[in-house]
């Protein structure tokens, strides 16, 4: 019996169209638009000015406070301006214009990385360490790392999961890392563990990516530490809170944190951006995005700076197919549609998914018909049809009592709803209404 | 036969009594002293219940007004200077006196000059839209256009213009409750002194963004060119991040800026045509004149 969390859950077509393919690196970008505001958290502070020569890896926003993290400038090049564009948030933000410096070297030069396994490091350097190289949560929600792996004394911490699951149909990012940087994801493990003084690493998987699974389970053969746990493929097997219930068992708290019950998890992603600055002293200033869709010439995985407009992404991939509908940030599940293809790569996009007519189509909204489809796959138990007539109808408190903040916004109700109805539109809405009216009342 | 007829009665003429003295007994035990003022105050209040003065409902807003010693930061909207004098005489109270004002929407970006750029397929309310991202166009400043204004008012005082896609407010149903100006994401429904003959002059437009981009999303934009500010002669115009804005207080309704506004985004309604000597003299003021009246507020005549 495979692994996998007890509540609801769905199934949508994987369409892992671009597993098989190499990570490309992009064309390095003429210009890159940094967005200050990439993480969770306080948006970070501009340090740099108009005009201004910044080097590759400079640091050019820095953290604004305890939950917030520092830029580094992608490319070597001149700061043309501070202006404010669209961001994957959909509104204007302030960003930080770089025209790459064509006649400098160090934006083209491929450098070699080789494995460097030995951990030199005291725990302390390590978290300072990801602290200043500006390292985030990179499966999509973009905590800062350093806040997560802040563990006060005294709290109970004896496992770290590292999400390999990446259970969102489309995207292969985290699938390609696994297998093209398995040697460097592991010394990252064990850089975390002893960041976090415990001994005991789980690698979760998820059935689909056979292949990473082997890699896996070959290269921790010899780690006592390390275990590689086989999940089944069920969508949203990578949240946090099911993938703690799926490996451990252990059920993650209302309002509550994994640290809550003893356990730490970090994607693969993020988990290889770390060994990256520790072992290396590189900052993230590079992600991998998977560019998508059905209708793609060439969907393929790119190494792609931050910053980098998706124009370019969309070029790369033989430019935007006839009767493209939508472009989403993220997968096709939890990702946002994003205005137009000036939007720039931030620390959090994972993929970009290009969509056509048919496959936009949302469906006219009709009546609930009490199925009950939507409890019935809700991961966290809740009555997503009930969460939204109440938002809709304005009862925010009682929206609050029947816990509509322990949503995780996975969007199966609305996936399976018979009806069409806009259920997650109608849930994150009253999220957003009554975490304002908590905060008023504290 | 006589009976039955006779017995029936005199049961229930008896349970009459019976419940007669228990609902006695009841009202005198749990009599509840109420003010008679409030009644007297609620009597007076329009009874729309729309919340316009921050209490739930008239009722709640009589007591509040017969229980509070100094009312005078208290005001019905609703029923204005008359209704507040009303309530002054009955309970020998000082209250403030206001001005009328009315609801005045400060967008005028329609279909025609605001080019929508994307499509939401989302649910239709603003408020989703505006969490969601900066709407169809793209201004990210103007109305969303999905009419939760119109949805909240309770006096029918709004409508959606479908060919525009603007709401438009009726300006003599208005009661200045504020309740759109409550409920827009946007922020674009100002209430303005409802002046004579509802004479007004306002920017229609709060686009912040510099010239050149507010231009591009939308074509009737305030550019920030200050131009107004320049020529207004009380120096009611103030100029805040790229956008002007009337004061109602100082402005004395000269019309001055919305000759000069290049992009014709300042609104003058209810003004009677210019003199038709000036018209000769600038030809492009009646071509303005023509295509912004449609936008205008309309005083449903």
């Amino acid at each position: 019996m495979l692994k996998t969390f007890p509540k609801g859950g769905i199934h949508p077509p994987e369409n892992k169209i671009t597993a098989e393919k190499r990570i490309r690196r992009m064309t390095v970008p003429k210009v890159v638009y940094v967005p200050i505001a990439q993480h969770i958290g306080i948006p970070s502070e501009i340090i740099v000015e108009k005009k201004d020569k910044v080097e590759i890896g400079q640091v050019i926003a820095k953290s604004g406070g305890f939950v917030s993290s520092n830029i580094h400038s992608p490319v070597a090049g001149v700061v043309t301006k501070l202006d404010m564009i669209i961001d994957t948030s959909g509104y204007k933000k302030q960003c930080i214009v770089i025209r790459t410096d064509v006649k400098n070297e160090s934006n083209f030069e491929e450098k070699e990385y080789p494995l460097k396994s030995q951990i030199k490091m005291a725990p302390k350097a390590i978290l300072q360490r990801i602290s200043d190289y500006g390292i985030v949560g990179l499966g999509g929600a973009t905590f800062p790392s350093h806040v997560k792996l802040n563990v006060k004394e005294g709290v109970k911490l004896d496992c770290l999961l590292i999400n390999g699951v990446e259970c969102e149909p489309y995207l292969t990012a985290d699938h390609r890392l696994m297998l093209e940087k398995a040697d460097e994801i592991v010394v990252g493990i064990k850089i975390l563990l002893v960041a976090l003084n415990i001994n005991k690493a789980i690698i979760g998987i998820e059935n689909n990516k056979k292949d990473a699974i082997k890699l896996f389970k070959e290269l921790t053969k010899n780690e006592p530490n390390i275990q590689v746990a086989v999940l089944q493929v069920k969508y949203p097997q990578g949240g946090e809170k099911q993938l703690v219930k799926a490996i451990l068992g252990r059920e993650v708290p209302k309002n509550g944190l994994p640290l809550d019950v003893g356990v730490i998890v970090h994607n693969v992603g993020t988990v290889f951006a770390i060994y990256e600055a520790v072992q290396y002293n590189k900052p993230l200033t590079e992600r991998v995005v998977t560019v998508t869709g059905k209708k793609l010439e060439n969907p393929s995985n790119f190494w792609v700076k931050i910053g980098t407009p998706i124009t370019d992404l969309v070029e790369e991939v033989g430019g935007l197919p006839e009767g493209t509908r939508k472009l989403v940030n993220g997968g096709p599940m939890m990702g946002k549609a994003i205005k137009n293809t000036d939007v720039p790569v931030t620390k959090g996009t994972s993929g970009i998914l290009i969509i056509s007519e048919e496959e936009a189509s949302r469906g006219e909204a009709k009546n609930c018909i009490r199925c009950g489809e939507c409890v019935f796959v809700c991961p966290m138990g809740l009555e997503p049809h009930l969460l939204m007539n109440l938002t809709e109808k304005g009862f925010y408190e009682k929206a609050s009592n029947e816990d509509i903040m322990t949503c995780i916004e996975c969007g199966s109700c609305s996936y399976v709803c018979p009806s069409h109805r806009p259920l997650l539109d109608y849930i994150r809405f009253g999220k957003n209404i009554v975490k304002k009216l908590q905060t008023a009342k504290n | 036969m006589t009976d039955s007829v006779l017995y029936s009665v005199l049961l229930l003429a008896s349970l009459g009594i019976v419940a007669a003295v228990v609902l006695y007994v009841v009202s005198k035990k749990f009599y509840v002293y109420e003010n008679p003022l409030i009644a007297d105050v609620d009597e007076i209040l329009p009874g729309a219940n729309c919340a316009g003065c921050g209490s739930p409902g008239c009722k709640s807003f009589a007591e509040k007004l017969v229980n509070t010693e100094d009312i005078s930061d208290m005001f019905c909207p609703v029923g204005g200077n008359e209704v507040m004098k009303q309530v002054a005489t009955i309970l020998g109270k000082e209250v403030a006196e206001k001005d009328p004002t009315v609801a005045v929407l400060r967008c005028q970006g329609s279909c025609e000059v605001r080019p929508k750029t994307t499509e939401f397929q989302g649910p239709r309310t603003c408020a989703i839209s505006a969490m969601i991202y900066s709407g169809e166009t793209d201004c990210q400043y103007g109305c969303l256009g999905d009419g939760d204004c119109v949805k909240v008012c309770k006096f029918d005082a709004m409508y959606m213009d479908e060919t525009t896609g603007l709401p438009v407010i009726i300006t003599d149903k208005c009661t200045s409750c504020g309740a759109c100006v409550e409920e827009c994401p946007r922020d674009i429904i100002e209430m303005r002194p409802r002046n004579k003959r509802d004479l007004k002059v306002f920017v229609g437009c709060l686009n912040e963004d510099k010239g050149g981009i507010a231009k591009k999303s939308c074509a009737v934009a305030c550019i920030g060119c200050s131009k107004c500010e320049d020529i207004c002669p009380k120096d009611a115009v103030v100029m805040v991040n790229n956008l002007a804005y009337i004061d109602p207080v100082l402005c004395t309704l000269c019309r001055k800026c919305v000759d000069v506004c290049p992009t014709h985004s300042i609104i003058e309604t209810n003004f009677p045509p210019k003199k038709p000597k000036k018209v000769v003299e600038k030809k492009n003021v009646i071509k303005k004149e023509a295509t912004v009246e449609p936008l205008n507020v309309k005083t449903d005549a």
